[in-house]
């Protein structure tokens, strides 16, 4: 197989790591050579916070090269908007969660925030699928994740991965109620 | 689920996908390693975070936080010099810290064996510098072994563990923050617990120890011996390899990160050089660095940071009278910033324009995200201590930063704290700043493991030679930046509670003689003490307390009943004065595109500290969701 590069990233507190962590085991589950880094370090203090997952034979570094993500999951508009254009290729994916966590420029009307039909307007130009997903019911804002998570399943984004290696990816991570709770989401949305 | 802790543990050879710095863990488990010591810093308090994971009774080894670097590696070498295999770790700014202490290492006879943890950062993701730490090796004769990734860091952490054990000198384990906190899945071999001996070794035969006066010659020729052995070891190692293309023209000596991503570019090349990989890289070995200069017509030294291996390497082609040419650091752009693969692939079209086909680059990029720097978490105390000292102060008034989450007070709207440097140094910084200086008061800023870590000598100086600064103590009762590791004022170490050395106290003690403290919700009221403190014309000290509010809300929520609170704005009562997001600048609080502020439910926490900023009495006391 090709390799396969993947980007994630939000904002600190969004719950990224446990993202990465599930997707990243779960290509290990369907049997893909994997590796990833997490950016730490001043990250979790309301800055941008970034993953590299790459999966594949002929990987070495963990870092992907600038624009040649194969796909870019953003937990926060602004920051689907900075990985479309630093790390996405061209005919590639966007997957992201609509919410909007304003940079500090935006709050204090010295930056333009960024709108959905921006992004749109981009992907279209660039010939990138767009995925925007928001759940307005969901209770838990730590569950967004999950929630793009079942997405990311419904629309088989990476190639190789099934839903049993997602549910065992999880089942590795989690147990009790966080386990049942994230199960059951997962299920209910990616069958949406 | 898999516990951490379980896995680190298994006695039999398994498969697991970590990061980095847990297989180091792993690796000290297998190699007996029996005391660890550290102080806080990225890219390595996940080490601890997966000591952790073990619980104290099981774990085969004793691992202390001690109060700063310096401390952590004597008690470390202590421990080596009575029989005990040690390791201690820390970032890179950290063996400045412990330098004077470090220096002297390579001198003695380490029985127990040593190995040093470096936790560099090329890049400076999350310090204050990019330093290259292999100087530090050079100028004291120790060994250094480079991995470029988990599974190598766990391999080499075991080789430089023995190294150190059977030539009982100190070895230095080089990591950068991308290796730390690279995952892939390692092989792990078993392991058995072997019975601790707790006998103390310590014997002055086995010295000197004591390097004074005549005793210093013998004791530096015996460490230069040891390291010329060690020359020999390097070559021997299967730690460097070669990667053969059977290119005769081209090689590429590397090592670590820069490797990986030469990989990742060599894709793109049709006529890939020769790659000598160092796992050494103090010394390198000498024989293959000559050998493959020898059946090469040109050599590029792929090296991150400074050009330490590239001067060892010219210097040997130049004593052998080699007709290599090698191209090490071409411009200054060479010497900055972590070697990425994007990096690595310029450095290359550099040097051999014709090597690399291009990549596929985006044509139509546009427009660009607003910047989004870090900030004070929601409620963060040190965010109403600002609040309230920007309101004591003028204009002219000088305010010096210290190491830490405050730090990020510098950071428009506050922008206080305006000179740093590194741990501890805001105090007597500050002292500097008041010599001859009757109009501008000097306020400086420093946290609470600061304090302790070098914190203390600025604040003795400053008393000792009556200096007038005002101090103000950003104390949170954590090591918040990096991850909330406890400190002597925690009132718990790493193993268990102790008893707490308060900031008060030691101030007293100290012979302080103006001390206010307040908890920083108190605004008005900190407004007023620093005014007050700052009209003292001698030194005088505010402890400006709040609990650090992400671990607080961390450990509210992890209880039963835990219920969420949040303000909320009265847009009634709201004048649109912005005080909230200009002046206050709490994340939570959202713009509108009409103008209204809103809150924003994922953010904010309750802790209800904004109230009091609303000159409009807009925001309402925090209430149940
Ligand atoms: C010599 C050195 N060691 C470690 C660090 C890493 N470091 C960065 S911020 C920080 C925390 C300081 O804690 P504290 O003074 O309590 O301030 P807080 O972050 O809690 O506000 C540390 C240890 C460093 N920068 N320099």
């Amino acid at each position: 197989m090709k390799s396969f590069n993947i980007y994630l990233t939000g904002v600190g507190g969004q719950g990224i790591g446990l993202l990465s962590e599930i997707l990243l085991r779960s290509a290990d589950h369907a049997g893909l050579k994997v590796k990833a880094v997490d950016t730490h370090g001043l990250a979790q203090r309301g800055g941008v916070v970034i993953s590299h997952l790459r999966f594949g034979e002929k990987v070495f570094s963990p870092l992907i090269f600038r624009n040649q993500a194969d796909l870019v999951i953003a937990l926060e508009r602004h920051e689907a908007l900075r990985g479309l254009n630093s790390a996405l290729k061209d005919n590639g994916t966007l997957i992201y969660y609509d919410t909007v966590w304003q940079p500090l420029e935006v709050r204090i009307n010295s930056a333009d925030p960024v709108t959905k039909e921006m992004i749109q307007r981009i992907c279209r130009k660039r010939n990138i699928r767009d995925l925007p997903i928001f759940k307005a019911d969901l209770k838990d804002a730590r569950m967004q994740n999950m929630v793009v998570l079942a997405n990311i399943e419904r629309n088989k984004l990476i190639p190789g991965i099934k839903k049993e290696h997602y549910d065992e990816a999880m089942k590795d991570l989690m147990q009790g109620t966080m386990l049942k709770t994230n199960l059951k989401l997962f299920e209910e949305e990616r069958r949406r | 689920m898999k516990t951490l802790g379980e896995i680190l543990l298994k006695q039999t050879p398994f498969s697991e996908i970590v990061m980095g710095n847990t297989a180091l863990v792993r690796a000290m488990i297998e190699s007996h390693t029996r005391v660890i010591t550290s102080y806080p810093g990225s890219p390595t308090p996940e080490i601890a975070e997966a000591i952790r994971a073990i619980p104290k009774e099981k774990r085969p080894f004793y691992f202390e936080f001690s109060v700063n670097e310096k401390v952590a590696t004597e008690v470390a070498y202590g421990a080596a010099v009575n029989g005990h295999l040690a390791t201690v770790f820390f970032k890179s700014v950290g063996l400045n810290v412990a330098a004077d202490t470090f220096v002297q290492l390579s001198l003695m006879n380490i029985i127990g064996g040593m190995v040093i943890v470096l936790g560099d950062d090329p890049g400076a993701n999350s310090s204050q510098n990019e330093q290259d730490n292999r100087h530090y090796a050079c100028l004291s004769y120790t060994p250094v072994f480079e991995p470029a990734s988990p599974t190598e860091i766990y391999t080499f952490y075991k080789a430089a563990a023995k190294l150190s054990k059977d030539k009982g000198m100190p070895v230095i384990l080089r990591l950068t923050t991308h290796i730390c906190h690279a995952k892939e899945k390692i092989d792990f071999q078993g392991w058995h617990d072997r019975e601790l001996d707790k006998t103390p070794r310590f014997d002055t035969k086995n010295g000197p120890y004591v390097p004074i006066a005549a005793d210093v010659f013998p004791m530096k020729r015996k460490a230069l011996q040891r390291l010329e052995t060690v020359e020999k070891y390097a070559d021997q190692s299967p730690l460097n390899q070669i990667f053969d293309h059977g290119n005769s023209n081209r090689g590429v000596i590397t090592m670590g990160l820069p490797f990986l991503s030469l990989m990742d570019v060599l894709e793109f090349a049709d006529n890939k050089p020769d790659i000598l990989k160092l796992g050494m890289v103090y010394p390198i070995p000498v024989k293959m660095v000559e050998d493959f200069l020898r059946v090469h017509i040109e050599v590029k030294i792929l090296e991150e940071l400074d050009n330490v291996i590239e001067k060892e390497i010219k210097k040997l082609a130049y004593d052998r009278q080699l007709s290599t040419k090698i191209f090490g650091k071409m411009d200054l752009e060479d010497w900055i910033g972590e070697y990425t693969p994007d990096k690595v692939f310029e450095i290359l079209k550099k040097t051999w324009p014709d090597l690399l086909t291009a990549m596929d680059a985006p044509k139509d990029m546009v427009s660009s995200a607003p910047a989004r720097p870090p900030q004070m978490c929601p409620g963060c105390g040190h965010r109403s201590a600002f609040h309230a000292i920007k309101k004591a102060l003028r204009d002219t008034d000088i305010t010096v930063a210290d190491i830490g989450c405050h730090t990020l007070g510098f950071l428009p709207p506050y922008q206080m704290g305006e000179l740093l440097m590194c741990m501890g140094a805001s105090t007597a910084m500050g002292s500097g700043l008041s010599l001859f200086n009757d109009t501008r008061n000097v306020v400086v800023f420093l946290g609470d493991s600061t304090f302790f870590h070098a914190g203390l000598p600025g604040i003795i100086n400053a008393l000792f030679n009556n200096h007038n600064v005002t101090l103000i103590l950003m104390e949170n009762g954590t090591t918040a930046m990096t991850g909330h590791q406890d400190h002597a004022a925690s009132g718990q170490n790493f193993n268990e509670p102790t008893d707490k050395i308060p900031l008060r106290r030691v101030l007293e003690g100290l012979g302080v003689r103006h001390i206010y403290e307040i908890d920083t919700y108190q605004q008005a009221k900190l407004t007023e003490m620093v005014k007050d403190a700052i009209n003292i014309k001698e030194f005088s000290a505010v402890i400006a307390r709040h609990p650090c509010m992400l671990k607080f809300t961390r450990e509210q929520r992890r209880k039963p009943g835990y219920q969420p609170r949040r303000v909320d704005i009265d847009q009634q009562k709201c004048h649109r004065l912005y005080e909230c997001i200009r002046d206050f600048g709490c994340p939570t609080f959202t713009q509108m595109a009409d103008g209204r502020i809103e809150i924003h439910p994922d953010l904010c926490i309750g802790d209800g500290s904004c109230v009091q900023t609303c000159p409009s009495e807009a925001i309402s006391m925090p209430k149940v969701v």
